[in-house]
């Protein structure tokens, strides 16, 4: 009688850490080809020329209307955000209510975009009558990276150390006065570093401003104030991807390209700046 | 001991001899944490390493099981015999090797399993077939670690819910249940309070009976009270190794006098 | 005296503010809640609940408009269950990869990696998948067009990966390291190690990394949006899966754009929308439960 060979543990763990290599593999490579291919299709077609032009396809509309668009959703999230984290590191003490925060935190960064889209339209565009434009769409954006800044601002007020604090407590330092001027500018590098990353996560977002600010025109594309529609790179791909077909499609490619390059480029801004306050940092 | 090919002298206890080191030296990078250990280890037989921490006893002890290789920078030179055989080539099969040399920790880390999953975790790996069986091995390590009883009604019962003590002799059964020859120890009661060390110690001396025990311990009362050989450790060389009344009472080396008198460590 | 009590008021105001805005994330997902709830009722004024989540048709335009759910949420549940059947074990698998098998110079690599590739927008996502990828597809599987459900799972999987990745990293990483030596040192082999002890031992914090996936890929828009086709009819089978289909999300943003504000098209537009919240406010609130779980054990 044939003896069928036992597959051995041996075995059985070479063909399992085969297995998870080809998942750690097909997790990266596919997307990552797919990026690849996107600039090597965008090349031809991305000039100066193309990035600075108001024609059509040309990009500086919504590369203004972005720029806009994600600096004035810092500016409102910021103080809203950092005054919640310097709530939850300095002042709450651990109980339901913070559990409670914790939680609506969790949700806020979890509600769909779409979601927030309409939120935004009901409150902003409509009750608000601001309409559709800039400031509604910043209002709403702000919103949906709240969680974020939140997060990361909390993270780096808890970072700095206790022994600052009790330094400065000694001195006959009120809390506030401690956290005006101790904790709020050790913990600065980490808030600036939070807030890039929610500014490039607001740069890649579509579906919180097509109902809210976004549009695309051929005529009048740059906003004269905070009460006009805005162009945004992210919907300009949309609409040249799905409506508009008389687009070149090298100019479809590049204007995917620099949306990417520009949400990349974002991240690592933020990574780098980590890194440079941190050496800069000694405790 | 004309055999060995190292010029220390190692001292050579009567009866079968389970585990053999040759000329054993352990680097952590650079670090040089054993220096030529050469030791023989008998048969059935509590052997106890003291002395101070960071001595490198429990790194000796992980040189037996090569539990060593988990650590990325760790080499190993020279050699480890287990019943003449090196464990050392390059084609051990070291799974099979740690199912003959069991370890028990420092601390006790049950599964978060069941009590009885805890047990059979060790022959379901290695391929135990039939339901009974695998009952009757769960029973057999439990009684062996002397914990049947206050756990046989609750098999089910996560293991997380014993207590400290129960949590050790389940990681002794635990072992037991593989069918190991040796018993490596380190530091075993360490976590433990006196009546549950007093439990494992005698569970020790019956074990002894059927397997080759080697305890590492920094409390010198329990290595006098359970082993027959003791080796006494410093900055990572065997100072002295012998027989544990010898090395108690009449100890050959200065620095292990001060040990055991307690002048330092 | 006159400065310092000035001072004092100042503070006493800052302070409260800061109170206030701690709760600001409470306030915000009640706000949402009650907006969304507001302008979705008024649905009911035109159609009856049975009709909205067991009506077969969605033609909000016809005469009289059919506002059934049906057909979109089940397009929601193809597409998305599509994407956890791709996403959930390739991620685990990835995970599972990166903290317990790669070389160190290699970890070095996969994890900012896959933190690039969460921050890729989803629109991008839809663009190459609209352009690329379907084309590719539709030409290899024979296919008549290249928008369809399958489709919309896979550019989501490839979303929702780096997620599940890391969620289930940091709680693959935070099982003891002592559990692992223990079981090595009963002779099991790393891959036993870490299939029968080390996995089980993640489970919450795995479960709230599919949860958080889950919770990702309904909600996506953009990407289904632009690949899935958009037909509204109910998908039938397996073999639904290479036909458009139209998502919850998507047809929220699809037609919000065109219709009369407080008309009933409108209305249920945002009934959807609450629809959308409530699922992720269940998922994520299980998921934060789960969370909290292994961080109990890992302790």
């Amino acid at each position: 009688m044939r003896v069928l060979p036992r597959v051995t543990p041996r075995i059985s763990q070479a063909i399992a850490f085969a297995l998870l290599w080809m998942a750690a593999l097909m997790v990266i490579l596919p997307v990552t080809a797919l990026l690849v291919v996107m600039f090597v299709k965008g090349r031809g077609s991305l000039s100066w020329s193309l990035v600075t032009s108001t024609e059509a396809g040309g990009l500086l509309a919504p590369i203004v209307g972005t720029t806009a668009l994600v600096t004035l959703t810092a500016v409102i999230v910021a103080p809203v955000g950092v005054a919640a984290a310097i709530y939850l590191s300095e002042y709450a003490r651990a109980g339901r209510l913070v559990r409670l925060i914790r939680l609506a935190i969790v949700n806020l960064a979890g509600v769909p975009s779409v979601v927030y889209g309409l939120f935004g339209l009901a409150l902003f565009v409509m009750l608000l009558h601001f309409g559709r434009c800039l400031l509604a769409g910043a209002c709403t954006m702000a919103l949906l990276v709240l969680p974020l800044v939140i997060t990361a601002a909390e993270e780096a007020l808890r970072q700095v150390p206790r022994r600052l604090r009790e330094a400065s407590f000694a001195l006959g330092a009120t809390r506030w006065q401690t956290v005006r001027r101790v904790v709020l500018p050790n913990a600065l590098p980490g808030i600036i570093t939070g807030l890039i990353l929610s500014v490039g996560r607001a740069a890649g977002e579509t579906a919180p401003i097509l109902f809210t600010a976004a549009f695309y025109s051929l005529t009048d594309p740059f906003p004269k104030s905070l009460f006009d529609p805005i162009e945004v790179l992210s919907y300009r791909l949309f609409v040249i991807a799905t409506e508009v077909p008389r687009i070149e499609e090298g100019e479809k490619w590049a204007t995917a390209a620099v949306l990417v390059a520009l949400v990349l480029g974002l991240n690592a801004l933020a990574v780098i700046a980590r890194a440079r306050l941190r050496r800069a940092r000694r405790w | 001991m004309s055999e060995s090919n190292t010029d220390r002298p190692i001292e050579q206890p009567e009866g079968e001899i389970k585990i053999e080191t040759r000329g054993l030296n352990l680097f952590y990078d650079a670090f040089r944490a054993l220096t030529d250990i050469n030791v023989a280890i008998p048969a059935r037989q509590i052997t106890a390493l003291i002395g101070p921490s960071g001595c490198g006893k429990s790194s000796f002890l992980r040189c037996l099981n090569r539990m060593n290789d988990l650590i990325d920078d760790a080499r190993v030179e020279g050699d480890v015999l287990l019943d003449g055989g090196s464990i050392y080539e390059d084609d051990t099969d070291v799974a099979q090797l740690r199912k003959r040399v069991g370890m028990v920790f420092q601390t006790p880390n049950p599964f978060p399993m069941s009590i009885y999953d805890n047990v059979a975790y060790g022959p379901r790996l290695h391929g135990f077939g039939g339901r009974d069986s695998l009952g009757e091995v769960v029973e057999k390590s439990l009684r062996g670690a002397a914990l049947w009883d206050e756990v046989k009604d609750n098999l089910r019962k996560s293991a997380l819910d014993l207590s400290g003590g129960q949590q050790q002799r389940l990681s002794i059964a635990r072992v037991l249940a593989v069918g190991p020859d040796v018993l490596l120890m380190d530091e075993p009661c360490s976590a433990l309070d006196p009546t549950a060390t007093f439990r494992i110690e005698e569970l020790m001396l019956e074990l002894m009976e059927r397997y080759t025990i080697v305890i590492v311990t920094h409390n010198m009362y329990q290595a006098s009270r359970v082993s027959q050989h003791t080796g006494f450790f410093l900055l990572g060389e065997l100072i002295e190794y012998g027989s544990t009344v010898g090395i108690f009472e009449n100890p050959k080396d200065q620095r292990t006098d001060d040990y055991v008198r307690g002048r330092f460590g | 005296m006159v400065k310092q009590r000035a001072q004092r008021g100042w503070e006493w105001l800052i302070e409260r503010a800061i109170q206030v805005a701690g709760a600001v994330a409470i306030i915000f997902v009640l706000m949402i809640f009650v907006f969304l709830l507001r302008d979705a009722l008024p649905v009911f004024k035109a159609t009856t609940a049975r009709e909205l989540l067991a009506g077969k048709d969605w033609l909000p335009t016809a005469e009289p408009p059919r506002f059934g759910f049906l057909p979109l949420v089940l397009g929601s549940l193809y597409v998305t269950i599509g994407a956890l059947a791709l996403a959930m074990p390739l991620g685990l698998a990835c995970a599972a990869f990166i903290s317990e098998v790669a070389p160190r110079w290699m970890k070095e690599v996969l994890k900012p990696g896959v933190e690039v590739l969460a921050t890729v927008p989803s629109v991008v996502f839809g663009f190459l998948g609209l352009l690329l990828v379907g084309p590719w597809l539709a030409d290899v599987l024979n296919l008549p067009v290249g928008l369809f459900a399958a489709l919309g799972s896979l550019m989501l999987a490839f979303m929702a990966m780096p997620t599940i990745v890391s969620v289930s990293e940091d709680a693959i990483r935070s099982v003891p390291a002592a559990l692992r030596e223990n079981s090595l040192a009963l002779g099991a082999t790393q891959w036993q190690t870490i299939w029968r002890v080390v996995l089980p031992a993640a489970r919450s914090g795995i479960i709230a990394g599919v949860l958080l996936g889950v919770g990702r890929a309904i909600g996506e828009t953009m990407t289904v949006l632009m690949v899935t086709g958009n037909a509204a009819v109910i998908p039938e089978g397996l073999k639904g899966l290479l036909r458009p289909v139209r998502t919850l999300t998507a047809t929220i943003a699809g037609e919000m754009g065109e219709t009369v504000v407080g008309s009933p098209h409108y209305h249920a537009l945002f009934a959807m929308g609450l629809i959308l919240f409530l699922i992720a406010f269940l998922t994520n609130t299980i998921a934060d439960a789960a969370i909290r779980r292994s961080g109990r054990l890992g302790r």
